[in-house]
Parts: C-alpha cells; structure tokens; sequence
C-alpha cells in the first residue's frame, strides 16, 4: 500500500525536526525520512542566532539582523520567524536549556579556551557563563586530550574574562582505557558505578569529586568537560555540586558531542509527541515530479525503491559535512532534487588560500524565494510544493558568524509553518 | 667572531644530513646548515620511493644498478624507515611488448631480481588493477620515509659530535683569494630544546671545506660563491590518497610519461607526478591539471582512484643537473645521475664542492663519495662505515617486536608506534601515564608526541613530520588543538596558539588541491569545529579589542527578580536549591 503523508520532510538534522514538528502542529500529517545518524553529534549543544556580524562581536543579534544582506536566510524569513523558531525551540528544550530571559547573546567558554557568543546554552553549561565575574576551575582528564583545562584556562585569562581562571588535570577515577570515549565516562557516571581508587572503592561521581576537592582553592565554580553523564546528568552535577560545595558546570565539547545528542533526544520526544512518523536508514535516492509539483520521492531500501507520497515536501538535508550538498571535481551538486547551487566553475576558486578565510564552499547551498522555495539558474521556482531549510540553504558562512542553528531553527520553522498551512488549504 | 668548523655541509636535506653523519662517523669536525627544517626542501616533498631501479633499467643502467645496490644496503641499516612492499611495472594494451622486454633485460644486466607475471596473477597481488592488465614484472621496489631516514642521519651525525643548525640561512659565502673561506648565516626562530640563537642575529662560520648540498637551490647558493651551478629544478605533483588502494608499487610500464607511478605510504597511497622544468624552486605555480592528470591517468590503471578520496596534494622540485652545453630540452629525459662539482678544478675556486643531481634512494652511495671527495681535501684518512653501521633506532630488531602486552596499547597502534619509533619504543612508550591517541587517524600516542615534542618544540610540523600525526584523512581537524595543547604549560598559551595555527594553516595548504567530494565534506566539517565549535576564528586572545563583558548574558536572573518580571519560573527551582547546600 502506498505510503500517504501530508508533508514529507527529507533530513532529520535540527531543522528538519524543527519543521516537521512545526507542520505537525498545523494539524498535517507529517513523515520525516532520515538517512544517517544527523550531524548534531558533531555540534556542541550550543544555539547560536548570530554571533559575529561584519567580524564585529554581536552582543544583541536582533538588533543586527536587520543590517544582513538580502541573500542571508534570516532576510528570507524575516525577524519575527527566528524569534518564531526560538519560542519553538524552549518550547521543546524546557528546562534543559537557558537564554531566553534575555535577547541578549551569552559568552561561553569553548573547550578550546576562547569565548562563544550564543544565544541558549545548555543548563549544564549555564553556571559558566563567562560573564559572571567568579573564581573559576577549569578540571580536564589526563585520558581526555581534546580539554586541556590549564591551557584553556590560560587562554580566558588571556581573553580578560571576569574574575579569576585556573586549570588542572586530573585522573579520571576508577580503571578505565585510556582510549575510553566520552560516551564511556558518562555512563559509568550516569551509573554511579563503583570504581577502584589507591585505597579502596568508592561510586565514582564520589571518587570524582574527591580527586577535584584538593585543588579546589576558593573556586566559586567548578567547569568539566561535558562529559557529566548521559540520561542523569542532573543527578551527576548535583552529586558533585554538594560534594564539592560549588556550582558545576560542562564546557562543550566536540564530537561525539553529548550536548548535541543530548539536544537530538529532546527533539525526538518532542516528534513523537507530536505525532510525526519517522522513517530513518534509508536514503531519498529518487522523486517523481509532474505539473512543477514534487509527487513523491524514494529511498532505496537494499536496492528496491520505496516511494513517500506528500502534498507538501521539505529539503533539509544540511550542508557539505552532511551531503546535502556534495560535489566532485566538476561541479558542486543537490543531490536529491537537483537543485540549482551557484557556485563558480573553477574548483580553485572555491575557496580561499587561509584556513580561516573567507571560504566560498562555505557559504554553497541552494537559493530560495520569500517562501523558501529553491530557485532554479534563472531565478525560476523549482517546484511549488518544495521548501527547504537549514544547512542546505546557502548564501551565509554559519561557522564564520556564528548561525548555523538559529538558521535552522528560523527557516526549519518557516518551512514547516508553511508546508502545514498549504496542506489546510 | 667567527665559529670554526673543519668542514661545513649546506641543506639539511637526505644528501646533507648523509655527508654530515658520514664525516662525522670519520671524526671530522663537521657543521650541518638548514635555512629550514630538515626536510625542508626536496627531501620532504617526495613520493617516497624506494627504487628497485627497475624505473631505470632500460633509459639509465647506471643509475638502476645503484639504485638496487643501495637499496639492500637501507634495508639494513634504515630498516625502520622501510617497508618493503615490492612492486609491480604492469603493462597495459595500449602499452609496447619491445619496451616490457627490454625492461626485463635491463633489470636482469643490473642485477634487479625481476619476475614476469600474468595479468591474472598480478590482480590476485593488487585487486583493484585494471581487469585489462596483460603481465607485469615484479620487483623488489619499496616505501621509505625520507623524514624519519633523514632525522636518523641527523641524529646520529650529532651523536658523534657534529654541529646540526637548523632554521639558519646561508646569507653570504665567504671568498677570499679564489678560497672560500666559510659562510655567514642568519639565524632564525628556531623552536624547542635546541638551543637557537636569537632570531635574526647573524653568524660567520669559517670552514676548511664547503660542501653545496643545497639540491635545486645549488644554483643561488653558487651564485653567492660568484660560480654558476647550471641546476634545472623540475616540479611535481604527488596527489595523496586516503587509504592504500594498493599495497605495492604500482608503475606503468612504459617509456616514460607522466602520472606513472602509485607509491603505498604508511595509511595512504601517492599518486606521481609530474616533471615540469621552473624557473625559481620557491615559486612556482601548483596547477589543478596537475592532479586532474593523476588522478584521470592512474585511474586507467587503478579504476578505483576515478572514484576514491584525495586528501591533499604537495608539490617537490627535482634538483636536476646536466653538464653544461648538453642541451636536454625535456626535463624527463635529464639523467637522475649525481654529479660532484669540484670548484677548485671546474672555476678555480678552492674550498667548496657542490652535489646536484641524485635521488633519494642512492643518498648515501652520493654521501659517501663526496665525503671520499672532501676527506682527501682536508687530508683526513679513515674509511666510509656508513653502509655498515645501522642508523639509530634501527640497530635493535628485538624491538620491532609486538609491544601491545607489555605498554598496554591496542595492536595496530603498538606495532605501528614500535615501527615508527625502531629500537627508541621501548624508552618512549613505557610511561605509567595513561597513554591515549591523540591522532586517531594515524594513531599516535601522547607519549609518542611528547617524545617528538622533546626534540621539535613549538615546531607543530617538525612533530608531525616525525610522528605522522595529523597526516590522515581529518588533516588535522580533529587532532591539531590536542597536539598543540602537548606543548602547553611548557609553552605559554600565547606560543601554543601561534603554533597551532601554523600547524592548521599547513595542513590547509595541501588540502586545497583536494577540495571535493568527501575531502569538501571533511573541510567543511573541520571548518565548523575549529570556527564554531572552538570559536578559534575568533581568539579573543589574539585580538587588540578587548571584550566588554557585561554587554552579554551573564545568566539568568535570580528567582526574586524573575518572579518580577523573569519569563520562566520554573527554570531556576535547581539552582534555588543548591544556594542553601553552600552558603559562601
């Protein structure tokens, strides 16, 4: 039997969950069709709207969003539409997530020792914020090489950040690998598994604390990699916030970011919640399309293909490190609708000669309308029924300026919104 | 005032660093000068092949049989900068039934132990030949690493009392009477435990004999001495490989050509080159048909490299030399043979000798008979034992062993580290630290680059270069901050963020003739980690304006206040509790 849906998202990625939620709540009958695990492993659990505009540091980025070019996706989507993807987002968070007492962005300090601007923060992180001006100890593993807390700790001190910062390495307790991954660490103190020390066994958030106790100082705060558990992370903070007689906090970290699963697992109650029926393995391989409306499209299953029937269809498949854009030495590519990606034709001229330049396959998506509908070459729509959203939008450098969730947030949110309502009509 | 030194070796090159050791191991007092790191020219930009000679047994018999003589002498005392792969010249349809018969006879008059094979039974070596292979003959060819071969050299020329100066540039040749008397150098920042002088300072070194070890910068180091140096640099691309798509060397048989040759290296597999004459060995262009022609003409070969990941591209300078008045228009066919040019005899110039021309394998062959040459200058009697005597860290097979019990490592990282490290493993890795891999791509340990680290200090390349770590597929994406972070606190955080940027902008470099498919993905991917993640685009640190804090959130208002305004309750019920567990 034909699989029927009122709107089919394709990508399960923040803003593919952020529209499909959306649409849902217009009443539609939504499908979201995921491929592989979503980037957000990769991400560091923080929400950015936008951190950086014209290289200047942004302290209110609603008052800056005006001033962005027209290509920029939060011009397609207007102000009130990323404010819109904000309310929808601590809806979904609750009280997981902090930053929305405030426009204003917060500075958090990053595992590799500079300061973040961002507009929510994780509540483990939320003690930390570099604003506040406290006596501040930063505590790496020695078996965990991506936090160098004394180095990181030099770094803020650099970057004249309120109060005072130290850093020390200490042992994780208990008889782990030293290749154990963070995953590892935070289920043994989810847990609160008993661990051998020099002189005995003890739970280990217990034997934590202890080993931190001594270097402790006048430290109003205590700031661990995030690493503080997985489904009891709470417990683990409060654990070792009353041992140690201080608040706690998690810097975020990189991948495997428990932050961003952490974030990953909300949105997906929240789907669930939500009635939206998920269907993930399989990537979108094919689409039937007729009268300038997408009919269909169809994941290959071990090489059969299963049609996904919609009135309405959402493209979110993200960017370059998620293949929703991709490209080989010619051309640079939507693989799925064979959307339209400017992009110059000289593969050296895709990018620029620093690391840290301004990057032209940085900003390489597809172009949409008002509505968020791709663009083809000419400026033509490229289906009626087809909008996307996310990291597969082009025209901005999230990494440069500080965006990328809010972009998803904002347009996931449009897209939805307006994916549910057409199916109304 | 002036240092002195009996003899005085220029480049810190393989050919450098092997006259450097030779002399030193016949007790002349020696000096070795590298305006960069060891490596830093030729010798660090290379496929890493080591030759059978089979390459040369029809166009160049000379060379062949030098090359498969010095081959079996590196496998004895460079065996831990060896893998013998063997390797494989495969002829294709297209290719000449002459020429594959007069390679077999060329390999056969020079000694090369050669074996012809079916099409079928060099697929079953190398899977993903072409289905269209006719025969190939096999050979004894292999992969060297030319930065462990060279540090190995360096280290031991130490050992035995020479003077080894990196980063210092040879600003003028000093000439005095038809004699060159020594040379001036400049000394840069040089990093680590070395002891440097201070950057920019200059220093005379006057010298009994100089040695021009300088490859295809011979011709400017002349110049300073006022003799021409007629050295014809000729670039090529090496394109690298993801993964070894072969395990042993793959070359097509035939004449001569461009994109020939597949080199195994460790994890990946280089793709060879190109050999275009240029005019200024600093500068000159990298172009992308370059490695478009590798990667379309070595798909003929290797199907599977149409499709598989490129993960960078670098670009070396063959230091090649032809005699005067030969006149050899295409680069390709200039002879790969040394020439040693005595100064005094050819420009009546006494006290200096240049070496130009060679190639890597036959380095030492090239090492022992300048030192011949520069030894019966300075009257110095004693025999070359460089053939004999094992490089370090090579000396001890037992080592080479399977550590994995005895350092608590998993296997493929225990073997790869002993196997990088020779008989120096056991020293290294035995830490009661726990020891984690910082590179996951490569597999290296924090022990190992501690050690490295020990030797190279804020020089993040010199480190990977002796490690391989950041070398595979993430470029340093993953693993450039935690490497870095090994030099902290011995370095303060300023010099530790300036030396992870030059090791970030260096892996940069390479990868930009790599930028598609999953090599794009994966730059997009490290550019979101280190910009967004890590903000390091934006170092507050490294910026003259300072941040004014109290613009940005300094978190969420206390309950009281929130209950007069704040917009959710309920967000603060945990932190209320935990201000009664501490009251301070």
């Amino acid at each position: 039997m034909a699989i029927e849906d009122d709107v089919c998202v394709i990508g399960g990625g923040l803003a593919g969950m952020t529209a499909a939620l959306r649409a849902a709540r217009e009443g539609a009958r939504v499908r979201l069709l995921s491929h592989k695990k979503s980037t957000l492993r990769h991400a560091s659990g923080l929400v950015d709207i936008l951190g950086y505009d014209d290289d200047e540091l942004v302290a209110n980025p609603f008052d800056a969003l005006a001033s962005l070019p027209e290509s920029h996706p939060y011009r397609r989507v207007g102000g009130d539409a990323v404010r819109a993807g904000l309310s929808l987002f601590d809806d979904v968070t609750g009280d997981a997530y902090r930053g929305n007492h405030t426009d204003a962005n917060a500075l958090v300090a990053t595992h590799g020792g500079t300061v973040k601007p961002t507009a929510r923060y994780p509540t483990r992180v939320a003690p930390g914020l570099a604003s506040q001006d406290r006596k501040t100890l930063l505590v790496g593993f020695d078996s965990l090489t991506a936090f160098d807390a004394p180095l990181a700790a030099d770094h803020l001190a650099a970057a004249g950040v309120p109060g005072t910062t130290r850093g020390v390495t200490v042992g994780f307790p208990g008889d782990f690998r030293a290749d154990s991954r963070v995953t590892r660490f935070a289920r043994a103190l989810d847990d609160d598994e008993t661990v051998e020390i020099a002189n005995g066994s003890m739970p280990v958030r217990r034997a934590l604390a202890r080993a931190v106790e001594s270097h402790l100082g006048g430290a109003e705060r205590v700031g661990f990699p995030a690493v503080l558990g997985e489904e009891e992370s709470g417990a683990v903070r409060e654990a070792l916030e009353s041992s140690l007689g201080v608040d706690v906090f998690e810097v975020p970290m990189g991948p495997p970011s428990l932050l961003g699963l952490g974030l990953e697992a909300l949105f997906q109650e929240a789907l669930d919640e939500a009635g939206v029926r998920r269907t993930t393995g399989n990537p979108v391989v094919e689409f039937d399309a007729s009268d300038e409306r997408i009919r269909s499209v169809s994941t290959d299953r071990n090489g059969r293909p299963t049609p996904f029937h919609a009135d309405e269809f959402v493209l979110a498949t993200g960017g370059l490190v998620g293949k929703g854009i991709d490209s080989d030495r010619e051309e640079v590519v939507e693989p799925v609708f064979d959307c339209y990606v400017p992009h110059p034709d000289d593969r050296y001229e895709w990018f620029a000669d620093e690391a840290f330049g301004d990057h032209p396959f940085a900003r390489f998506g597809v172009t949409v309308d008002d509505d968020l509908r791709p663009l083809d070459a000419d400026g033509r729509t490229e289906y009626d029924n087809l909008r996307a959203a996310g990291g597969v939008l082009g025209g901005v450098d999230f990494a440069a300026e500080k965006s990328g969730s809010g972009i998803s947030l904002a347009t996931g949110h449009a897209a939805g919104r307006a994916a549910g309502a057409a199916t109304n009509q | 005032m002036a240092t002195e030194t009996e003899a005085l070796v220029i480049g810190g090159g393989s050919t450098g660093c092997g006259i450097a050791r030779d002399l030193a191991l016949r007790g002349v007092d020696t000096t070795l000068v590298e305006r960069g790191n060891l490596t830093h020219g030729t010798t660090g930009r290379m496929h890493g092949l080591l030759h059978s000679g089979g390459r040369y047994a029809v166009s160049d018999q000379e060379s062949a049989a030098e090359c498969i003589a010095e081959s079996r002498v590196l496998r004895e005392i460079a065996s831990h900068c060896v893998e013998m792969t063997g390797g494989l010249f495969v002829q294709l349809p297209a290719d000449d039934d002459e020429y594959f018969e007069e390679k077999l006879a060329g390999c056969r008059d020079c000694d090369i132990p050669a074996e012809v094979i079916s099409g079928e039974e060099a697929r079953e070596i190398e899977p993903y030949l072409t289905r269209d292979v006719e025969r190939a003959i096999r050979v004894p060819d292999g992969a060297i690493d030319p930065f462990r071969l060279c540090v190995a050299n360096a280290a031991d020329a130490e050992e035995h009392g020479a003077r080894i100066e990196t980063h210092a540039e040879v600003t003028d040749v000093l000439v005095e009477d038809d004699q060159v008397k020594g040379v001036e150098i400049r000394h840069e920042s040089g990093p680590g435990k070395r002891s440097h002088h201070e950057p920019g300072t200059t220093e005379r070194i006057e010298a009994d004999h100089v040695v021009n070890a300088t490859g295809a910068w011979a011709g400017e180091l002349g110049a300073m001495a006022g003799v021409d140096v007629e050295v014809r640099p000729s670039k090529g691309v090496m394109t690298v490989m993801n993964t070894r798509q072969v395990d042993t060397v793959v070359n097509r048989c035939r004449p001569k050509g461009d994109a020939d040759i597949i080199v195994p290296h460790e994890t990946a597999c280089i793709l060879g080159t190109t050999d275009v004459e240029v005019e200024d060995p600093d500068d000159y262009p990298e172009e992308q048909w370059e490695v478009d022609m590798m990667i379309d003409t070595l798909s003929e070969l290797v199907p599977i490299l149409g499709e598989a990941r490129t993960i960078r591209s670098f670009w070396g300078v063959r230091p090649l030399y032809e005699p005067p008045d030969t006149g050899t228009t295409d680069p390709t066919d200039i002879t790969r043979q040394f020439f040693l040019l005595d100064h005094a005899d050819r420009d009546s110039l006494a006290g200096m000798t240049s070496i130009v021309g060679g190639k890597l394998t036959t380095y030492r062959l090239m090492a022992e008979q300048i030192t011949d040459h520069v030894c019966e200058k300075l009257g110095v009697e004693g025999s070359c034992r460089t053939a004999e005597q094992p490089l370090p860290g090579s000396e001890d097979f037992s080592v080479l062993r399977d550590y994995m019990e005895e350092f608590g490592l998993r296997s493929p990282i225990g073997r790869r580290s002993t196997e990088r490290l020779g008989s120096k493993a056991d020293e290294v890795l035995k830490t009661d630290d726990p020891n984690p891999v910082v590179c996951t791509c490569e597999a290296v340990t924090r022990a190992e680059l501690d050690h490295a680290i020990a030797d190279a200090g804020t020089d993040l390349n010199a480190t990977r270069i002796r490690t391989r770590a950041s070398m595979g597929n993430c470029q340093g994406g993953f693993c450039a901050h935690r490497i870095a972070a090994l030099l902290h606190p011995e370095y303060d955080e300023a010099t530790t963020r300036t030396a992870l940027d030059e090791l970030y902008e260096e892996r940069w470099k390479g990868q930009r003739h790599a930028l598609w498919g999953e090599q794009l993905s994966q730059a997009m991917l490290n550019h979101a980690l280190h910009a967004t993640t890590m903000n390091r685009d934006r170092y507050p640190a490294a910026s003259d304006d300072g941040i004014e804090y109290d613009r940005f959130d300094a978190g969420p208002p206390t309950p009281e206040a929130a209950a007069d305004g704040g917009r959710r309750d309920d967000a603060h019920e945990r932190a209320d509790s935990r201000e009664d567990d501490h009251g301070d």
